[in-house]
């Protein structure tokens, strides 16, 4: 197969662009994003920073108990506060009561029951966030406390009531396949915990609802990652028409999944109706853990067969996803989880159980890896349990059996997928290793960094393994197409689209590729909103293929017009003609015409919509072409840590990462190390701590992030096997760097330590402690 | 309460704050009263930078500050570094060097990196790390902002030079 190959040393950002002769600003091209310097500037507009004359500060009251009956609610004391304009509750919402991704379980406040701690029960206007907050306080909330359910498999075993009407488990999935009594000559089993995970973007949830003058529509500056999924849901509990909630995208501060679930835009649109003014919102830090859905945290079990030389035969797994109180994207998740549960490994047989189940824990949904990172640790963790069964090393177990195009899944769906995970695996172990620790280290270098707490003497270095396999697109069945629209008029184009910008970098994409089909330099980007049909979800590392295939259609629609036009002028085919640089040429003869030239006076104007193929469900033992295209890649990290304090610093991490084709080397990098930070959160520090339902941990002080200098050296190779399926032969790169980082991480613990540490994140207690 | 009021001089210009909560943060009066929404909001404590502006020539979080006790400081935002509203070197090595993708931690970076290579010309890589290691970034994994760093540092020693 024909490929190339671009690699970017991620510590010196030197990057070898394989199109020399591409011009700048296209594609291939590091084209820098057209809100850069708006952002350098602080001049740059996220939706915290929405304004209106007259405007009103929204606030939520949220339940204190994780269950418990409403038995009365009485808002004359938040009333009767100078400054407060509205209390609003689930009596005033006038459609929908309920909202939701999947299943419409979610009320938009509370009327008779709360199910989770931090669930909205009432919202307030005021002219001041603190007359709000006050107002909260003085709304009078009677409450019959109930015993949570907060643990997972009693909400499988029937022991426990259901808390909601849709019943206490989501979704039950089976994947049965092959030979479910095969036993391997080597036997290994392990169960698994992952943690709760928090997307913790930066920009806090953050809206502007502007109600219109006839109390029948109303207008939202939101930050979210799919405006018409918003659209529809928001219309829906306020009894509207669709076309009279006009959405358009605020500056969005990061997403990770955590914006893909409505939040407060139900509450903030009501409050503009309700008071006729506008109303602006904006969670606190607290207020944001509470009002968004996290990564679900799940238990594995898995059993892996396989013959003595190590070639996997037969995998057994029980899935357990804890989706919280409301299901979001919980059937989904578990989807993803259990047909993901083998790895990006050749596997005949299978016998796999999986539940997502509702608790009185926070509502779960979509993270970047959407079930997959959960999968992942289980199988990869078990994959070196194999090697170590089998005596042969981690990264011989993965390549014996390294999934190729061809393969079958454990669903029966054949990979058409360019698979490269054997080049994957070898170009990741062909990266140079990280120096040695010195002798004499700076203390910011060694476990514990600064406080000087570990010792150079006691510090052990370990090296472990991941690689994943991850889907691309929605599955079963779902058609999450997208919508670009193209305008070429004299030499410039105008490319509109409701594709969320969250920060990914959509913005640059969409001009490079208009300035590839197009030949145009300037491109200019509509707002993007409501105003043109739907994008679908910036998630499932869907949106360079969606979106940027839609805007590819349109600008192509649009340069077969300029063709036909230039054609007619010049009584040539218009098949032709090509562009070549900033010019339409005559590849058969020396017509050559500048774009800016050929559509002076012009106006051509195109929407496309590009569709993935078609998938199916699965059946009732999981098998079923689901999923649309698969992604996969490599993790080695490199490990010091100090086994008697049980604190790790992460020294490197090498990635080969199959991405189809580069479009942009400088954005993909980004998203690569950007990826690697949060898996490496989930290994060693972000977990949200729950006792009996309640979230220990909803701050900045109690919840970690990796910081500067939390943050490995990356060394990453990007692989380029043009996808044939792809519109631009690119891959989603978004979810699979946060995917096999996490156990690799894990594994390198392991074998610096010794230690089983069949959970992440890894803890210092389960260091020193740990069996 | 009408005739209350307190002044504050930011980026060379005195505001006068009137009809103020006095409990109101640096962050809140910049943001909401005074029209410089720049700085950004995170986490209210202190612990994820966004918020950084510098007072008397310290960085601070302005989330911690209580605007009416700010009133004898110089203070500067990220509005306050552009001169003839020109990015700054530090400002066009993050926009050059990938250092930028959602963009809310970016102000009080920018705040940040300009604070350390005032007072340091040349940090090292480590101390590059450590000097922005109370800003937090959830899309970058940092990568491109030490090389942003680095180049605005390398800038101002080839300029020097």
């Amino acid at each position: 197969m024909a490929t190339s190959h671009s690699t970017i040393t991620a510590n010196t950002g030197t990057t070898t662009d394989r199109a020399t002769r591409t011009r700048h600003g296209a594609l291939g091209t590091s084209a820098l994003r057209p809100d850069g310097l708006p952002k350098v500037q602080g001049r740059f507009a996220f939706s915290s920073d929405a304004w209106a004359d007259n405007m009103l500060w929204g606030a939520t009251l949220r339940s204190p108990h994780p269950y418990a009956r409403i038995v009365r609610i009485d808002t004359s004391g938040a009333l009767a506060i100078n400054g407060v304009s509205a209390v609003v509750t689930a009596d005033d919402v006038p459609g929908k009561l309920t909202y939701g991704l999947i299943a419409s379980d979610q009320p938009v406040f509370a009327r008779d029951f709360v199910r989770y701690a931090g669930e909205p029960v009432a919202a307030v206007a005021a002219d001041h966030p603190e007359t709000a907050r006050r107002a909260l306080q003085a709304i009078v909330v009677e409450y019959e406390v109930l015993a949570p359910l907060v643990d997972a498999e009693a909400a499988i075993d029937s022991t426990r009531a259901a808390i909601h009407p849709d019943g206490n488990v989501i979704r039950r999935q089976r994947i049965v396949r092959g030979d479910q009594q095969l036993v391997g000559e080597v036997v290994v089993e392990g169960t698994y915990e992952i943690g709760m995970q928090d997307q913790a973007f930066l920009g806090l949830e953050a809206a502007l609802a502007l109600p219109d003058d006839d109390g029948h529509g109303v207008e939202l500056f939101v930050a979210t990652q799919w405006l018409h999924e918003d659209q529809k849901q928001i219309a829906a509990c306020l009894n509207l028409e669709p076309s009279r909630v006009r959405l358009t995208l605020g500056g969005v501060g990061g997403a990770f999944g955590g914006r893909e679930d409505i939040s407060l835009q139900v509450h903030c649109c009501l409050l503009a109706l309700v008071t006729k003014r506008p109303i602006k919102m904006q969670y606190g830090r607290e207020e944001s853990f509470f009002g968004h859905i996290h990564r679900h945290p799940a238990t594995i079990f898995m059993r892996h067969h396989a013959d003595r030389d190590g070639t996997l035969r037969r995998v057994e797994s029980r899935l357990v996803l804890d989706g919280g109180a409301y299901a979001s994207t919980s059937s989904a998740v578990l989807i993803n989880a259990v047909t993901h549960v083998q790895g990006p490994y050749q596997c005949e047989n299978a016998t796999v159980d999986g539940y997502a189940v509702r608790t009185n824990n926070p509502p779960c949904g979509a993270m970047r890896g959407f079930g997959v990172v959960q999968a992942c640790f289980a199988h990869e963790s078990q994959m070196d349990k194999l090697a170590a069964a089998c005596g042969i090393s981690p990264v011989d177990i993965r390549l014996k059996n390294a999934m190729r195009t061809g393969d079958k899944l454990i669903t029966g769906q054949v990979v058409e997928s360019v698979a490269p995970v054997e080049r994957c695996i070898r170009e990741t172990a062909a990266l140079p290793m990280p120096e040695p620790l010195p002798e004499a280290p700076d203390p910011l270098q060694i476990p514990g960094g600064s406080g000087l707490t570990a010792r150079r003497s006691n510090i052990r270095r370990g090296v472990g393994w991941g690689v994943s396999i991850k889907n691309l697109m929605y599955s079963e069945g779902f058609d999450d197409y997208a919508t670009a629209r193209c305008r070429l008029a004299n030499g410039v184009a105008t490319l509109q689209f409701a594709t969320a910008e969250v920060g990914q970098g959509f913005v640059v994409l969409a001009q490079q590729i208009a300035r590839s089909v197009l030949g145009v330099d300037t491109v200019l980007l509509e707002p993007i909103s409501t105003d043109i049909g739907s994008a679908g979800s910036t998630s499932a590392s869907r949106q360079t293929w969606m979106s940027g295939g839609a805007v590819d259609g349109a600008c192509r629609l649009v340069r077969e017009r300029l063709f036909a036009t230039v054609a007619e002028q010049n009584g040539l085919d218009p098949l032709r003609l090509a562009i070549d640089g900033t010019d339409v040429v005559d590849t058969m003869g020396a017509l050559r015409v500048p774009v800016a030239d050929a559509t002076r006076g012009l106006s051509f104007d195109e929407t496309f919509e590009h569709h993935h193929r078609k998938t199916e469900e699965l059946d009732e033992n999981g098998q079923g072409n689901c999923h649309v295209a698969f992604a996969f890649v490599a993790h080695r990290a490199v490990v010091d840590v100090d086994p008697d304090l049980g604190l790790v610093k992460v020294v490197q991490v090498a990635t080969a990462q199959d991405v189809g084709r580069v479009l942009n080397p400088l954005a993909a990098l980004g998203q690569i190390e950007g990826g690697i930070a949060q898996g490496l959160g989930l290994a060693v520090m972000e977990e949200i701590v729950l006792r009996d339902g309640k979230m220990r941990n909803p701050s900045f002080t109690d919840y970690l992030l990796p910081t500067a200098l939390d943050a490995p050296d990356v060394v990453a190779t990007m692989i380029e096997e043009p996808e044939p399926q792809a519109p631009l032969g690119a891959k989603g790169i978004g979810e699979p760097p946060c995917i096999s980082v996490t156990p690799a991480i894990v594994a390198a613990i392991r074998a610096a330590t010794g230690r089983e540490l069949p959970r992440t994140p890894v803890r210092p207690q389960d260091i020193v402690f740990g069996p | 309460m009408s005739n209350e009021f307190y002044r504050l001089r930011v980026n060379g210009v005195d505001h006068d704050v009137r009809d103020a909560w006095a409990g109101e943060s640096l962050l809140y009066v910049l943001r909401e009263r005074l029209g410089l929404p720049g700085t950004k909001g995170a986490c209210e404590q202190g612990e994820c930078g966004s918020c950084t502006v510098i007072m008397d020539g310290e960085a601070v979080c302005s989330c911690l500050v209580m605007a009416a006790t700010a009133v004898e400081a110089d203070i500067v935002t990220v509005e306050g570094l552009a001169v003839d509203g020109e990015p700054t070197d530090v400002q066009q090595s993050f926009v050059d060097a990938g250092g930028v993708q959602c963009g809310f931690c970016t102000p009080g970076l920018i705040v940040a990196v300009h604070h350390l290579l005032d007072r340091n010309p040349s940090p090292s890589d480590l101390e590059i790390k450590e000097a922005i290691s109370g800003n937090i970034c959830r899309c970058t994994g940092y990568g491109r902002i030490f090389e942003a760093v680095r180049q605005a540092r390398d800038a101002r020693a080839a300029n020097k030079g």
